[in-house]
């Protein structure tokens, strides 16, 4: 789960972090209210999105008087940012934050990530912050700092300094900036985050260390003990039926083509889009229903895949070990029955209970293809999806 | 033979009363497993599809001489399961739980790493489907008789995949040693390397398919061990070649992911150590049987 900059400094500051003054707007009004509480002569209005690259984007601005700052707000607000990082529906703007300029003196760049091949924590940093950092992790490699933390003994204080001194910073600053990194450490443990990034870190001309941007994410399978982060979420951030789907006990990422899918576990639900593809179609959908599947939620998977109006076919590969072939059988013929569904199905069923899970959809004497194999159902899905995309090729060819 | 579990592996059942523990315990018991007890803390004394349920695995251990154990507890409690499996020395633990956070299994890991090498408990998972040794024993939740007893190994991250890879092979007549799910989160046990290496030493596994998917590092590892200690052949599917790029914040998942890691160059990789590339994943059955054929 995502947080916005704002929340992660408010928990940062929490385990220690520094970070400019600063407060939240809801309007352009309130913006240059904070703007005023906030005082000095220098804000940046930032827009608060699930997304980096802001900057680019236009969501950063900053403003040297409190009428700038209700224009940037302004423009802000209800504004779709399209960034390299956000996917091509981007994200929409409903709450901005103010925040005191600062003096830059250097920008560094420091982050926490679950590294997957040493399976622990490791403190990435770089001398060189801001938005260029990953062209720099490609180009020089070797200039990046990484130092893996031991779960058992945490982040040790030799560890923090080492990291300091590598990125440069001189005595005087060595003790802030040891204190940022072991608070950062401390959030991510206590949290459950899976990442914390301070993307700039700065050195302010007048000697302090602080975080000029922060970003969390956390560990959806362990919100159930974060009642405080859970309560963070922003679902205006999130795509309505991803969200929707994750409510129902689904997981569900929107694609750009016109078949449907409805599979059961996540390698097999990656094969069955590959499979479509490389028979000519385009999946509309990733979809897995997960195990244990009941009828009902088999039937929520059907009108969830359907609310995409692209969708001209559906296409359900089940293979069921954990899950049952008559329950979803029965969960197709519900969501059909329901009478909504006014697109082709085409059902592929194998494992535990196949041969009941067939007869159910014989005996409904609904208009189901069926399927025995992967190659066949994929194949007839897209024969169909293609022929209802292109109703004169195929009058051409008869 | 086979490897990890065969018909007279006595396997325990941590959280066998639970609705989905007493559905699994009783498939494995009728597909021949050896079920010699189950674990659930404060219900010692109680039987629970016919066997004996203690309130620790120590106890289940010295009672019923246990070698393996499936743990099907719910999340917020798999990781001390596991530990506490480690720990009454289990050989072969393996998890099915979906959902535990991932700095438990970090802890997991670490709390492993106690014991001597020699001493130190194998884990399958979590998030995975098992393990089968068709024809013998299954500890997991797969289908058994989608299995046919053969000589090629299977292991994959994917349960469901795990599945259509055997039905395939079913279809043409091949058989399986012993497939492996390794299970589909971040941290997770044995890693396909592991596992590879098990296969290479048993005598009767003559070829192994690898079931791969987007993400990680573990099938680039997996690469450099076939090219370096394997002398059987190997079939490799790799799912999600068609997965578009995710949405993400933030640049730390960027600056430290290394080659290797989206389907494509997992493929890359794998090729080039001269292992047989499945071309899409209806082919899995007759990929084998080419190579097979080839082989023999």
């Amino acid at each position: 789960m995502d947080i916005h900059e704002y929340q992660a400094k408010e928990i940062l500051r929490d385990f220690g972090i520094i970070t400019p003054p600063g407060g939240m707007a809801y309007s352009p009004e309130q913006a240059t209210y904070r703007a005023h509480e906030i005082g000095g002569d220098k804000w940046v209005v930032k827009a608060q999105v699930h997304t980096g690259g802001r900057g680019k984007a236009g969501g950063v601005r900053v403003c040297d008087n409190e009428r700038e700052v209700f224009d940037a707000a302004n423009e802000m607000f209800g504004k779709k940012l399209v960034t390299h990082q956000s996917g091509p529906d981007g994200k929409i703007v409903y709450r901005v934050y103010i925040e005191g300029g600062v003096d830059i003196e250097r920008e560094l760049y420091l982050g926490f990530v679950l590294d997957r091949s040493t399976e622990r924590i490791m403190v990435v940093a770089s001398s060189s912050g801001g938005m260029e950092i990953e062209e720099i992790a490609a180009d020089e490699p070797d200039t990046i700092i990484r130092s893996v933390v031991d779960p058992a003994v945490g982040l040790t204080e030799f560890q923090a300094r080492e990291i300091v001194f590598k990125l440069g910073l001189g005595a005087t600053h060595v003790q802030a900036a040891v204190a940022t990194i072991k608070g950062c450490y401390r959030a991510f443990r206590d949290l459950d985050a899976t990442m914390v990034e301070i993307n700039p870190l700065v050195v302010t001309a007048d000697g302090s260390v602080m975080a000029l941007d922060a970003k969390m994410e956390f560990d959806d399978n362990a919100l159930f003990r974060r009642p405080r982060i859970s309560e963070l979420r922003d679902k205006s951030q999130e795509d309505v039926r991803e969200t929707r789907a994750a409510d129902r006990g689904l997981s569900y990422v929107g694609l750009q083509g016109n078949i449907g899918c409805i599979v059961n576990g996540a390698g097999l639900a990656m094969a069955t889009m590959d499979m479509i593809k490389l028979a000519g179609g385009e999946p509309a959908n990733f979809l897995d229903i997960g195990g244990g599947a009941s009828p009902e939620r088999v039937a929520k998977a059907f009108r969830l895949v359907r609310s995409d109006d692209k969708v001209n076919a559906i296409l359900v590969n089940i293979f069921a070990g954990i899950n049952r072939c008559d329950w979803v059988a029965e969960g197709v013929v519900q969501a059909l029955k329901a009478g909504d569904l006014d697109i082709p199905v085409i059902v592929r069923l194998a494992g535990t209970n196949v041969e009941k899970g067939m007869q159910i959809l014989a005996e409904s004497g609904l208009p189901i293809a069926t399927a025995t194999t992967l190659a066949e159902a994929a194949g007839k899905a897209v024969a169909i999806s293609n022929a209802a995309l292109n109703p004169s090729k195929i009058a051409a060819v008869s | 033979m086979s490897i990890l579990i065969n018909k007279s592996t006595p396997v325990i059942v941590q959280g066998i009363t639970g609705r989905i523990g007493q559905f699994h315990s009783r498939e494995m018991i009728e597909y021949g497993t050896n079920v010699v007890g189950g674990v659930v803390p404060g219900r010692g004394g109680e039987t629970a599809m016919g066997v004996p349920v203690f309130n620790t695995v120590k106890e289940a251990v010295s009672a019923t001489g246990a070698t393996a154990s499936l743990v099907i507890v719910p999340p917020p409690f798999a990781a001390d399961s596991i530990m506490e499996a480690a720990d009454a020395g289990i050989d072969l633990c393996v998890s099915i739980t979906d959902g535990i956070p991932a700095q438990d299994m970090m802890r997991v890991k670490r709390f492993m790493r106690r014991y001597r090498q020699e001493k130190r408990m194998r884990l399958l998972g979590p998030n995975c489907a098992g393990i089968i040794t068709p024809g013998e024993a299954l500890a997991g939740i797969m289908p058994g008789h989608i299995y046919l007893p053969g000589s090629v190994g299977i292991v994959g991250r994917s349960g469901t995949l795990g599945y259509e890879a055997a039905s395939q092979m079913k279809q043409l007549g091949i058989g399986v040693s012993t497939s492996v799910g390794i299970g589909g989160d971040p941290i997770n046990g044995s890693s396909f390397r592991d596992i590879l290496e098990l296969f290479e030493h048993d005598d009767d596994t003559t070829a192994v398919v690898l079931i791969g998917e987007i993400g990680g590092p573990q099938e680039a590892e997996a690469a450099e061990f076939i090219r370096d200690h394997m002398t059987k052949p190997v079939i490799a599917y790799v799912a999600g070649l068609t997965a578009p790029k995710g949405k993400r914040m933030g640049h730390a998942g960027a600056i430290i992911s290394a080659f290797g890691e989206s389907a494509p160059e997992k493929v890359e990789l794998l090729r080039e150590v001269g292992v047989s590339i499945v071309p899409n994943p209806s082919e899995i059955g007759s990929t084998v049987y080419e190579t097979h054929s080839k082989a023999a």
